[in-house]
């Protein structure tokens, strides 16, 4: 039978929407226990620990909480707008995935597919342009509850990302100078080979990678920016008056953004799924070597006789990580596995620095926020972008 | 495919374009004017034209709504207050409109008389490159005149807010 190909393309697009879509929703759901992990292993205490081994039901129970909870719309709100607002920032937070690549063009079963669901060649205003659309569900949502908590925080969420979009795109136009390219797949291609061709290294881009990253921490308000929830002045900030499934979306949309930020941190500077090094130097051994690792210690940690509680989950845990390693070394699935390992890895450390922070940095005073933007990174940022315009003016 | 996606987002530009007019908070009708710039954009992304959509998105629906929006709620701005239509305009407000429409409808019948349906996707040369090239080479004089006059602006604009120092 003759396939047409615009019926093929429906198909595969809606295979990777389905596969992207389930990934990220489960992401999203344990980069919350994560979370509550690390900050428990900083502040020296065990976290989440009852529901599951290690706490790792924990993400189920809380989605069926907030399901069941009574969704409640309290009176004098504006309820058009305040219905708008959650569905407005879960939409803007989702839609920025769709051009994100995670890996190569690979073939699978006679199809040749790009690992990223369209690849349009205006990918970065792309995500600018749904980025700055994310505000307004912040923004209504304070303004809509009728409530001068929540309109507060609205008011310094809406001032602040206004505020930090400025030196946000200047710190992305900096590699995207360097790679001559809007297009997030070419822009990857042009950092291949090792991580001296990275825009990190290459260009000399770390003064834009702090920038963008600081940009990035105000822009999904967390902490130190965190200042439109400051939940010691402003009981919840913008989302006060919001429950059940309607809070779920904007805590939802706060972690998609996170992962958005890191996937372009990684990249516009950290070369996208490219390996450190390249394959011929053993780089395609390195995740063969971290998960056997990490299986030869939880089996080790298993099996000893102190661990009474954790005798079968580590034991468990620590056969996966040696199949895992196992699936590294097939050839026929390394040409998506290795590209896809790389590029998760580098988001997992952009998010950890974000875990990281929150559980070390107090918050800041919000005059301090407005000026450290306005006369510091925005300068900086500026001038940055002119020295390296002035570089690829004179290289080319 | 094209002509269809084309008339559901000019239906929601009119719809939210009439909607801005219609609602009495100041909020409701910002929230309707993005939702026009938005599918505007929309509908220079179906000409074509990229970089001018995604521009359309981040420069009006994104930085001068939020903007309209954050002056609105931070002068608290109330209801409008609605007042009795006159007479005048009761009569004559629909025929009036009515004889505009058909007068501009005869005009650009006029004008274009040969003229064709716009071909989606015909336009090459709405890529970030293409504007770049432009902006710099054929257009170089105007762009450095805009830029200075918006220059001009910004400093009036320092000039007007700022405090008397003494």
């Amino acid at each position: 039978m003759p396939t047409n190909p615009l019926d093929s393309f429906i198909v595969v697009s809606l295979i990777k929407i389905a596969i992207v879509f389930a990934v990220l929703m489960t992401t999203l759901a344990y980069l919350q226990w994560v979370e509550r992990k690390v900050i428990a292993h900083i502040q020296v205490r065990p976290g989440p620990y009852r529901v599951g081994p290690h706490g790792l039901l924990q993400p189920l129970a809380d989605v069926i909480k907030l399901i069941t909870k009574e969704d409640l719309v309290p009176p004098y709100v504006n309820t058009p707008l305040y219905l708008l607002a959650p569905a407005l920032a879960i939409v803007m937070a989702l839609l920025s995935i769709s051009v994100i690549p995670f890996g190569p063009e690979i073939n699978i079963a006679g199809h040749h597919t790009l690992m990223q669901l369209t690849d349009i060649n205006f990918g970065v205003l792309f995500i600018l342009a749904v980025s700055s659309m994310g505000v307004y569900g912040i923004a209504l949502a304070g303004w809509s509850s009728n409530n001068k908590y929540a309109l507060l925080g609205g008011l310094r969420s809406s001032a602040q990302m206004i505020s930090y979009e400025l030196p946000l795109s200047l710190a992305i136009a900096a590699p995207l100078l360097l790679s001559n390219t809007l297009s997030l797949h070419d822009l990857v291609q042009s950092q291949q080979g090792g991580f001296w061709h990275w825009n990190l290294i290459r260009g000399g881009q770390i003064v834009s990678f702090v920038i963008f990253l600081i940009a990035a921490f105000a822009e999904t308000n967390r902490v130190p920016f965190d200042l439109p929830e400051a939940e010691n002045e402003l009981v919840a900030g913008f989302h006060t008056e919001y429950s059940s499934m309607k809070f779920a979306s904007f805590f939802m949309a706060e972690y998609a953004n996170m992962i958005t930020v890191s996937c372009m941190a990684v990249l516009l500077f950290l070369g996208g799924w490219w390996a450190p090094w390249p394959a011929k130097y053993g780089s395609s051994f390195v995740p063969v070597v971290i998960f056997a690792a990490a299986g030869v210690i939880a089996l080790y940690h298993g099996a000893h006789p102190a661990r009474k509680l954790d005798k079968y989950t580590l034991s468990a845990f620590g056969v996966i990580f040696l199949i895992i390693a196992a699936v590294f070394l097939l050839p026929m699935v390394q040409q998506w596995l290795l590209p896809l390992f790389w590029f998760c890895a580098k988001v997992g450390i952009i998010l950890f620095a974000f875990i990281w922070i929150r559980g070390t940095l107090p918050r800041f005073r919000y005059d301090q926020l407005m000026a450290f933007t306005w006369k510091g990174l925005f300068p900086v940022a500026m001038l940055n972008l002119l020295v390296t315009g002035f570089l690829v003016a004179l290289n080319s | 495919m094209d002509v269809i996606l084309f008339l559901i987002f000019a239906l929601i530009a009119v719809v939210c374009g009439i909607n801005v007019v219609l609602q009495t908070h100041p909020i409701s009708s910002a929230v309707s004017l993005i939702g026009v710039m938005g599918s505007l954009a929309i509908l220079y992304l179906l000409l074509g034209a990229e970089f001018i959509a995604a521009a359309q998105v981040i420069v009006y629906a994104g930085a001068v709504m939020v903007l309209f929006i954050f002056v609105i709620m931070l002068l608290n701005a109330g209801v409008e207050a609605k007042r009795g239509k006159s007479f005048m305009a009761q009569l004559l407000g629909i025929p009036l409109l009515v004889s505009f429409l058909a007068l501009m409808a005869w005009f650009v019948q006029r004008m274009y008389p040969s003229a064709t349906s716009v071909k989606f996707g015909e336009f090459q040369g709405g890529t970030a490159h293409d504007i770049g090239k432009a902006l710099f080479t054929t257009y170089l004089l105007p762009f450095e005149i805009t830029s200075i006059l918006i220059l001009i602006a910004i400093l009036g604009a320092i000039v007007l807010a700022r405090k008397e120092m003494d």
